[in-house]
């Protein structure tokens, strides 16, 4: 193999900070919306690596639904503070307030939904014009549909039927006033290129991503854990297990796995035996209906 | 492990989906959860097989209408690769999806149901590829098992697309005999086709050698975005960040800054914050330069001793992607890589039929999947290589200033 060569890690690499330059230079307000998840951090060191050694020229925007694991939101601070950031959080909890929306009822109360308005009022509030998303197309049907830049109307709307074409490596951020752009620079990574490289590039993550001591219960197969938002009823059996998390969503609506995987090491060599995908196995509120993610997206989430 | 990107084309029912879903299915790529919510949209099946072709259809629309609208991608890797599929749809009308899928293609896969042979649709899709110089192709013969696994049927497409590949000037074309709905030929060679002795699909995929595409003797780099960080210690830092198109740059290269013909050498050449010696194609780079020189995004920075074309006057193949017809005299946007400038279509000289490939006169507009021979007038000049040399120094986009949509894939001449 010749000295000029990029294998599959830093192809995947090369077109994300690709992106991300395309992003800084042709929008005048864009912004990066943290979840806390493995895939933002990632984003977060390719978008640190893309403008080395200046600063991400572009604050973080953090959804907050209140329901957030708190190893998750320390990490979160000490991340923004680290590579020199904005940090801009806004929460579910003052929206459901100031519009008076309705609080998702059950044990598991998501506010998956009502993300969407607070990040709706975001966008407005600081006039973003492209929202750098971490979506993979490998995660579900709609994503894997959906273009790099996915230009949104003015409710952040997705129509699948007019996307633009994107032809070679030309990325058309053109939108009219009031529009915005979603941005997925990792669309073409899978969950196990994520791991991957994040072992490749020492990329630190959040504890939960590996294996601790943590009290559940047992829901439809999948396990919860106790916190304030999630409460045992008199029925649940209380278990303590040893578990990571594969995914870092709401404590409400993400289920555990049960895993030994104390080092990278470990955990990737769970996820390459594991034969359960990534939100099948972790997210409680995908399988509502089978076409959940399209018409979330048609209605302007991420 | 590389990275290998295809597409796949056929008409509505080749067995496209069906195939894609089968090199998914083999290869270990479909995990439990997503078999089990097909097996639960396939229940109402009577034959009780799973629905491979489901594995692909993705949005509820399309489900409904049992059709696919857009291009989706799907992810595999096996111990050798790791394959990113375009998965394009068949019908005439999404031609520009098509296009959007081959445009980043190293490869293609033409799917031939047995029973049809080479079709009106084979050669439009055979027609982009040689338009948009996709470097290999696969000719997937499928439903062998529909006509009894004749070697003679296979050997009578073999002739027909032959013929089709020289006149479109194909190079690099690998036929197989598969049964996507069986599982012949796709990832275990088939043990009922005996008469083939090439390899299955799988085994081609991860084998064929994609080392050359990528061109490594020519310098081209666009500037995508300048670091100026302007903090107390990187005062004086300028760095033009950008990809590099093509080629190998060294740190003390002469080079010339395009397109305003200033000449300078390479002072630094920096990777994801890290300074290297040298940088190379398609390795994402900071650059900079021992002089102080007004550059801004879209320029070009090339080696002294070997210059692409800089010119305003272009002439063009355009792929037309619109719904609103192009009419002689229109202006546009066009962007070449990151260099986006005013244009004009001064005229368009004739239209190539892309089934026949003949030149046919314009008659009123040019419309959605159209394509034309042009020549464009650009407000200020680009700095590219003709697409046929070069593709991703050649290739560039028209968009619409009053709606921001991309309205034609350009092919510089």
């Amino acid at each position: 193999m010749s000295k000029y060569h990029l294998d599959y890690l830093e192809q995947l690499e090369t077109e994300s900070i690709h992106i991300f330059r395309e992003v800084a230079a042709q929008f005048e307000r864009p912004a990066l919306l943290f979840s806390g998840g493995k895939d933002s951090i990632t984003m977060v060191h390719l978008a640190k690596k893309a403008f080395a050694p200046g600063k991400i020229p572009f604050p973080l925007v953090h959804i907050d639904t209140g329901h957030n694991f708190p190893e998750a939101l320390e990490f979160r601070d000490w991340l923004a503070k680290e590579v020199n950031a904005t940090l801009v959080v806004r929460k579910v909890e003052d929206t459901i307030k100031q519009k008076n929306l309705t609080e998702p009822k059950g044990k598991f109360p998501s506010r998956n939904w009502l993300q969407t308005y607070t990040l709706l009022d975001t966008i407005e509030e600081f006039k973003f014009d492209a929202c750098i998303g971490g979506a993979r197309r490998d995660e579900e049907k709609a994503r894997a549909k959906e273009r790099i830049f996915s230009v949104r109307d003015e409710f952040g709307q997705w129509n699948p039927k007019l996307q633009r074409p994107e032809l070679w490596n030309i990325y058309n951020g053109r939108i009219h006033k009031g529009e915005n752009v979603r941005v997925f620079p990792i669309s073409n990574w899978t969950e196990l290129d994520i791991w991957n490289y994040i072992r490749k590039e020492n990329i630190d993550l959040p504890s939960i991503y590996f294996a601790h001591e943590r009290q559940v219960i047992e829901h439809e197969g999948q396990l919860v854990a106790i916190s304030e938002f999630v409460q045992p009823d008199a029925n649940d059996v209380v278990l303590t297990r040893q578990v990571r998390y594969r995914t870092v969503g709401d404590m409400t609506c993400t289920a555990a796995v049960e895993s030994a995987a104390a080092n990278l090491d470990e955990v990737i060599n769970e996820i390459i035996a594991t034969r359960i995908s990534e939100r099948g196995e972790t997210r409680i509120d995908d399988k509502v209906t089978e076409a959940a993610m399209e018409d979330r997206k048609k209605n302007g989430y991420f | 492990m590389d990275l290998l990107r295809f597409i796949t084309a056929g008409s509505v029912d080749d067995g496209k989906s069906t195939l894609i879903g089968r090199l998914l299915y083999d290869s270990k790529n479909i995990l439990i959860d997503q078999l089990e919510a097909l097996e639960k949209s396939t229940k109402n099946r009577t034959d009780g097989s799973v629905d491979l072709a489901l594995l692909t259809d993705g949005l509820r629309a399309e489900r409904e209408q049992g059709i696919t609208i857009d291009v989706a991608y799907r992810y595999f890797t096996t111990p050798k690769r790791k394959f990113i599929i375009a998965d394009a749809p068949g019908h005439v009308q999404y031609t520009r999806n098509m296009i959007t899928g081959a445009s980043n293609a190293s490869l293609i896969i033409v799917l031939v149901d047995a029973r049809q042979g080479v079709v009106e649709q084979t050669r439009r899709h055979s027609i982009i590829a040689s338009l948009l110089k996709i470097p290999h192709v696969v000719v997937a013969i499928n439903k062998m098992d529909l006509v009894e696994y004749s070697q003679d049927v296979f050997n009578n497409i073999v002739i027909d697309y032959a013929e089709v590949a020289k006149q479109l000037g194909l190079k690099n074309v690998t036929y197989i005999p598969i049964s996507a709905l069986n599982g012949d030929n796709i990832v275990d060679k088939s043990e009922i086709i005996d008469w083939y002795d090439g390899k299955p699909l799988l085994e081609f995929l991860e084998e064929v050698d994609t080392a050359h595409d990528i061109d490594l003797d020519n310098a081209r780099f666009q500037v995508q975005f300048v670091i100026r960080p302007q903090t107390e210690e990187l005062h004086d830092y300028r760095g033009y960040a950008g990809k590099i198109i093509s080629g190998i740059y060294k740190k003390g290269d002469k080079v010339k800054v395009l397109p305003a013909g200033l000449e300078t050498s390479i002072s630094k050449l920096e990777v994801g914050g890290r300074e290297v010696e040298e940088v190379f194609a398609p390795q994402a780079a900071v650059i900079q330069l021992a002089d102080d020189i007004d550059i801004s995004r879209g320029d070009a920075i090339v080696k002294t001793e070997d210059t692409p074309v800089v010119s305003n006057e272009l002439e063009v193949l355009l792929c037309w992607l619109d719904d609103k017809p192009l009419q002689a005299g229109n202006k546009y946007y066009l962007q070449h890589n990151s260099r986006l400038v005013r244009a004009v279509v001064k005229s368009i000289e004739y239209k190539l039929d892309v089934n026949t490939l003949q030149q046919q006169p314009v008659e009123g507009g040019v419309k959605l999947n159209e394509v034309v021979k042009a020549t464009i007038k650009t407000a200020s000049p680009l700095v590219y290589d003709p697409y046929d040399q070069f593709v991703v120094n050649g290739s560039a986009i028209l968009v619409d200033e009053t709606s921001n949509s991309t309205v034609a894939a350009v092919l510089l001449q």
